[in-house]
Formats: structure tokens, C-alpha cells, sequence
């Protein structure tokens, strides 16, 4: 790609949502109105740590020329920019929510906040996790494409660069779908993208030096008033017991007497 | 289960409240608050060595130690990570970090395999710790900065058959030569013995003034006149090597020297102090183990129709087991921070490296007695270092 003159410069903005770590064992609220959030281990949402893996890889591809971490929500939404930056993001860019209307904080806003950012940074690609694991909505992505108008191409297992479109590998129910995608687009990802790299000591110490900016939502024109009022959340019910069963007589029988087949 | 969880979990707000109401306004560096709140640097590192810890060195632990193997590969990986040289100087190619840093890495990383942890622990305070504070900018590029990213390990030769404790009594002797130091002796013990290719040796150089006649020296390895023995069969933490190393009649080059003639002991000593500190880790790694196994197991095993953690006898020994392990990690991390606050720290220190390895042994009898069927220990043993 040796081409003479100004290099084009390629951002990718990638989304970085702050959710509770896989690890912990979710706990619902006495009042059952969510989900214990205090006190608990947060960290960066599996999907999302896939995205800044992948667009630190374009950037030593010498594809990407600058990755922006963005992450939407409270004060404490840094941390997950700070391991974005310390994993090989260039900047962070910190969309201040404040508590009360980040309870109610739904992909539609975040995707019009996105949309809007990559207008003002003149992004060339957005890169999410293809969803969240606390709200599994698997929205911001297709949102953002429409949003934008730009080309979508979701549950990316693999990406390429040929000239001025993207190849995409996207896993789907019936098994692998390779698509081509015109630039600049919106990629979600899937597990099997990559292995996010560990952050490196050294890039840990780096990462401090990094710049995060801070904006708000009104800034950039979004609103991001509740539009969806969560009236209740409850355990799963308790798994009963099974009972096991001798042959398919049986089987069949049990099913009749429970109204299941005639 | 949860609700005890919740109630360990419960320790850290007390003492924070405890600490505050006593010490109200401190103006050092670092507070006692840093204690009980890692700041937010330390807390991704603690991430990235857990990760490491349970992805890389867990699944390979057991066998690498019944074994008798080297990790190289991992110690490698180690090195990249940047977790060989934590509080060497960024411009040296270190992390440039501190010694709650070191100590924090050296536990998740020992949770995972106690070898690991104490070949980090030997190159971070043992072999780089004395080069980094005394060595000449020529000494440092030989000795320092190819061994900071894991391609090598270096060693500390202090110990020797006859002494161990009374480091005082060095009989390994450095004749000095008009163009070399005439090294003959024999170290026993040395961690790292047979794959360092770095040692940093303590050997008599005027015997007549008992301790203040060692000096520290600085040898390549390979090298003529040093032979390693073989690898001691030890009991545990058996994927680092032992052995001893025996000069005889090697000639090594007079600006092999490291600091002053007649520093050597105090050399030593100041090492070791900082040394505790990453064993004290180590400790808490393995005791930090044994306590996870046992909440684990106490919280699968039924007995009475119920899991055995709901029995007031288990919960006392789970208990006992917590209070043990976060009072040493406290020591151990109020040493660090004294170093790093660049104050002595010798007593504390030693006070941390004391009571971490009483809470690793305590834990792990816990543990054994927990589980109360030499069966059990069988199924859960993979899951342990031993």
C-alpha cells in the first residue's frame, strides 16, 4: 500500500460498554426493581474487548490510523476506557451519563450518540460488540448502520481489507455468510474474531498518559430521555426436577397425561 | 454461601473506616486508604496477571511441578507482559511500577502456579533488584536489560552448605588478582540455578573482616570454572530449579565487581528485605488458592442432606482461613507501600513474610482437613499447585 502523499486517515471508533464481569453470580434486588450493581466486579464487555483486539490488529495492519475508545455512562465507565487505552486504543472519548439516566440508557440512545460522533470524528468504521452480556439487546450495531445509513455487517468472525471494501465473514444460524461491505460501515463482533491480547504492563503505563475526552449527550444533539420503564425483574424460575423415564412407551404416556399430544 | 461471601467481602469497608478515624489526614505519597482501594492502574494489572495466572499457568501447574519442568514458555510470556522487571526504570526497558504493583502481580500470578511466582520473585528482587540499584551503566547493559523481557532469568548466590541464615559467614572466596578475582567456593540452594544465565554472587574478599569483607560480584553463566549440580528433588515448587553452583579456581573480570569492595552484605541484606515482600506475595498466592478451593468444595460437598458450608464447624475453619490470609495480605502490602514511600521497612517486611507463610500453611491444613478424605484431596488436587 505504499502510496505517495498524505496517508488517508482511517478512525475507528469503537464501543465500549462497562458491564458486570461474566465471572460474578448475579443477584436481583430485594425490591426487584434490577439487579445488584454495588459493590460488585465490573469490567468491559467481552464482545467489546474483541473490538478494540481487532481494530489494535488493523492498526498494526497499517489499515486503521487512530482507534477512539467510547464508552456511555457515569463517572466510572473511565475504567473500561482505561483498559481499552491500555490494550492499544489511541484516545477515549467519555459520553457523561449521570446514574439515574443511565438506568434507563437504551441502545437507541447510544446509537444515535455513536452516529453522531462518528459524523463529528470523521470515523471510517465503527466496531462493537455484537451485544452486551448484561442486556443481550444485540441492537447498537444495526441501530448505529441505520442511524448513519451506512453498510452493516454483524457477527463479524472475520474481517479483510480488499482496496476500499471490507470482506466480512459473519456467523449465522445456517453457518458462515461471507459478504463484502462498503467503507465506512458499522462491524459487530462475534467470539471467535479473535483472543483479546492481555494489557501489557508497559501498556498499562502508557495508557495513563492517554488522553480521555468528556462530552454529553445534549453536546451532540442527542436526547436521551427514558423511553422504556422496567416494571419488574425476577430469578428465572427454580429448574424442578426431572423424572426419569424407562423406555418411549412410558414417555409417550407421561406426554398424554400431561394434555401434550393427543 | 453468598451471605458469608457478602460478610468477607464486608472486612474491607470496616477497616477503611477503621483506618480513616485513626490516621485522618496523611500528606505522603501514598496513604493507608491505598490499602484497602487499589488505585485504578493497579487494578488492570491485577486483571491482565489473574488472566494470565488462570488462563495460561493454572491448566499447567500440576504437571509442570510433578514434572520437574521449566516453564520457558510461559516466563517468556511473563517477560512481554513486562511482570520479570516491575520497578525497573522504564529507560532500563523495566515497567516502571511499584513494589504494591510487584506485590499485587506476584500473588495473582503464584494463585496460579507458585513456581511462576517465585522465578518472577527471584528476577524482580533478587537478581534485578541489587543491579538495578548497584551496578555501572556498562554492568547494567550486560546484566539488566537482556534479562528484563523474559528471554533469560538471572540468579542470587548467597546461600551455601554451610551457611544459610548466617550469611555472614561466606566461605565462597574472591582472591584478589592483579587482573581478575580468583572465585572458589560452592553456593547451595540458588533458585533458578540451572537456567540463569546471570548471577549475582556473594563471596569473601577479606575474610579477616568477617561480614564487612564480602562483596557482591556479578558472573556470567555460562563460564569457565562454574558448574551447576543437579536439580533438587524437592517436596513442592518443583518446576523451578535448585541447585548448587561451584566455582573452581574462575577467573572472572575485575570490573565484575558490584558496588564497593566490602558492600557485599549489606548488599545482600537489603535485598532479601525486599525480597520478602515478593515471597510474602507468593505465599498469599498459594494461600489465596487454598482458600477458593475451599469455598469451592465447601460449597459443592453435601453431607446432611445439605452443602457442608452450612455446618458452623466448616464456617469457623473458612473463616479462620480468611482472616489469616487478608491480615497477611495487609502486612505485606503496608511493607510494599513503606518501601515504595522510601522508608525502612526491614521489620515490616519481615513481620509480612512471617504471617503470609503461616496463612498459606494454615490455609492449606484448612483446606486438607476441610475435605477430611485423602479421596477428596485426589479429585481436587489438580486444581492446587502440589
Amino acid at each position: 500500500m505504499g502510496v505517495l502523499g498524505p496517508k488517508m486517515a482511517f478512525r475507528v471508533l469503537v464501543g465500549c460498554k462497562r458491564v458486570i464481569d461474566y465471572a460474578v453470580k448475579v443477584r436481583v434486588k430485594p425490591d426487584k426493581t434490577g439487579v445488584v450493581t454495588d459493590g460488585v466486579k465490573h469490567s468491559l464487555n467481552p464482545f467489546d474487548e474483541i473490538a478494540i483486539e481487532e481494530a489494535v490488529r488493523l492498526k498494526e495492519k497499517k489499515i486503521a490510523t487512530e482507534i477512539v475508545a467510547v464508552s456511555c455512562g457515569p463517572p466510572k465507565c473511565q475504567e473500561v476506557l482505561r483498559t481499552a487505552l491500555a490494550m492499544g486504543a489511541d484516545r477515549g472519548i467519555h459520553i457523561e451519563v449521570p446514574d439515574e439516566e443511565y438506568a434507563s440508557l437504551q441502545p437507541i440512545h447510544v446509537s444515535k450518540i455513536l452516529a453522531k460522533l462518528a459524523a463529528q470524528e470523521e470515523a471510517s468504521m465503527i466496531i462493537v460488540g455484537k451485544q452486551a452480556i448484561d442486556d443481550d439487546c444485540n441492537q447498537t450495531a444495526q441501530m448505529t448502520a441505520a442511524f448513519l445509513d451506512w453498510p452493516q455487517a454483524t457477527f463479524a468472525s472475520k474481517i479483510e481489507k480488499t482496496n476500499g471494501d471490507l470482506l466480512v465473514t459473519r456467523e449465522v444460524d445456517g453457518g458462515l455468510e461471507t459478504i463484502k461491505v462498503k467503507l465506512p460501515a458499522v462491524l459487530s463482533t462475534d467470539l471467535r474474531l479473535n483472543e483479546p491480547r492481555y494489557a501489557t504492563l508497559p501498556n498499562i503505563m502508557k495508557a495513563k498518559k492517554k488522553k480521555i475526552d468528556k462530552k454529553k449527550p445534549a453536546d451532540l444533539g442527542v436526547d436521551i430521555t427514558q423511553h422504556v420503564e422496567v416494571l419488574k425483574v425476577e430469578e428465572p424460575p427454580v429448574r424442578q426436577a426431572g423424572v426419569i423415564i424407562e423406555n418411549a412407551e412410558q414417555l409417550v404416556s407421561k406426554l398424554r397425561e400431561a394434555g401434550h399430544i393427543q | 454461601m453468598a451471605s458469608f461471601i457478602s460478610s468477607v467481602k464486608s472486612f474491607r469497608p470496616v477497616l477503611l473506616k477503621l483506618f480513616s478515624l485513626k490516621f485522618g489526614n496523611v500528606h505522603h505519597t501514598r496513604t493507608i486508604s491505598a490499602l484497602v482501594q487499589l488505585s485504578e492502574t493497579h487494578e488492570m494489572l491485577r486483571k491482565t496477571c489473574r488472566d494470565f495466572a488462570q488462563n495460561e499457568l493454572k491448566p499447567i501447574a500440576a504437571q509442570i511441578d510433578r514434572d520437574h519442568q521449566y516453564p520457558k514458555e510461559q516466563v517468556r510470556k511473563m517477560g512481554e507482559l513486562g511482570l520479570l522487571a516491575i520497578d525497573v526504570p522504564e529507560e532500563d526497558g523495566g515497567t516502571g511500577l511499584d513494589y504494591l504493583a510487584y506485590a499485587i502481580a506476584m500473588e495473582e500470578i503464584s494463585r496460579g502456579c507458585a513456581s511462576a511466582g517465585v522465578i518472577m520473585s527471584v528476577m524482580n528482587s533478587l537478581y534485578l533488584g541489587p543491579i538495578k540499584k548497584h551496578a555501572n551503566p556498562a554492568q547494567k547493559e550486560q546484566f539488566l536489560r537482556p534479562f528484563v523481557g523474559g528471554e533469560r532469568v538471572g540468579c542470587f548466590a548467597l546461600s551455601e552448605p554451610g551457611n544459610g541464615s548466617d550469611a555472614g559467614a561466606a566461605s565462597t572466596m574472591a582472591k584478589d588478582n592483579p587482573d581478575h578475582w580468583l572465585l572458589n567456593g560452592s553456593k547451595a540452594w540458588i533458585t533458578n540455578g540451572y537456567e540463569a544465565e546471570g548471577v549475582v554472587l556473594f563471596a569473601t574478599t577479606d575474610k579477616a573482616l568477617k561480614h564487612k569483607g564480602i562483596s557482591a560480584f556479578l558472573v556470567p553463566k555460562p563460564m569457565a570454572g562454574l558448574s551447576v549440580g543437579k536439580k533438587e528433588d524437592k517436596l513442592g515448587i518443583r518446576a523451578s530449579s535448585t541447585t548448587t553452583l561451584t566455582f573452581e579456581d574462575c577467573k572472572l573480570p575485575k570490573e565484575n565487581i558490584l558496588g564497593e569492595r566490602g558492600m557485599g552484605f549489606k548488599i545482600a541484606m537489603e535485598t532479601l528485605d525486599a525480597g520478602r515482600i515478593g515471597i510474602a506475595s507468593q505465599a498469599l498466592g498459594i494461600a489465596q488458592a487454598s482458600l477458593d478451593c475451599a469455598v469451592d468444595y465447601a460449597g459443592t460437598r453435601q453431607a446432611f442432606g445439605a452443602p457442608i458450608a452450612k455446618l458452623q464447624a466448616i464456617q469457623m475453619t473458612l473463616a479462620n482461613m480468611a482472616v489469616a490470609l487478608e491480615s497477611a495480605r495487609l502486612l505485606t502490602w503496608r511493607a510494599a507501600s513503606l518501601k515504595d514511600a522510601g522508608k525502612k521497612f526491614t521489620k515490616e517486611a519481615a513481620m509480612a513474610k512471617l504471617a503470609a507463610s503461616k496463612a498459606a500453611t494454615l490455609l492449606f491444613c484448612s483446606l486438607h482437613l476441610l475435605c477430611h478424605s485423602l479421596i477428596e484431596l485426589a479429585l481436587i488436587r489438580p486444581s492446587l499447585n502440589v
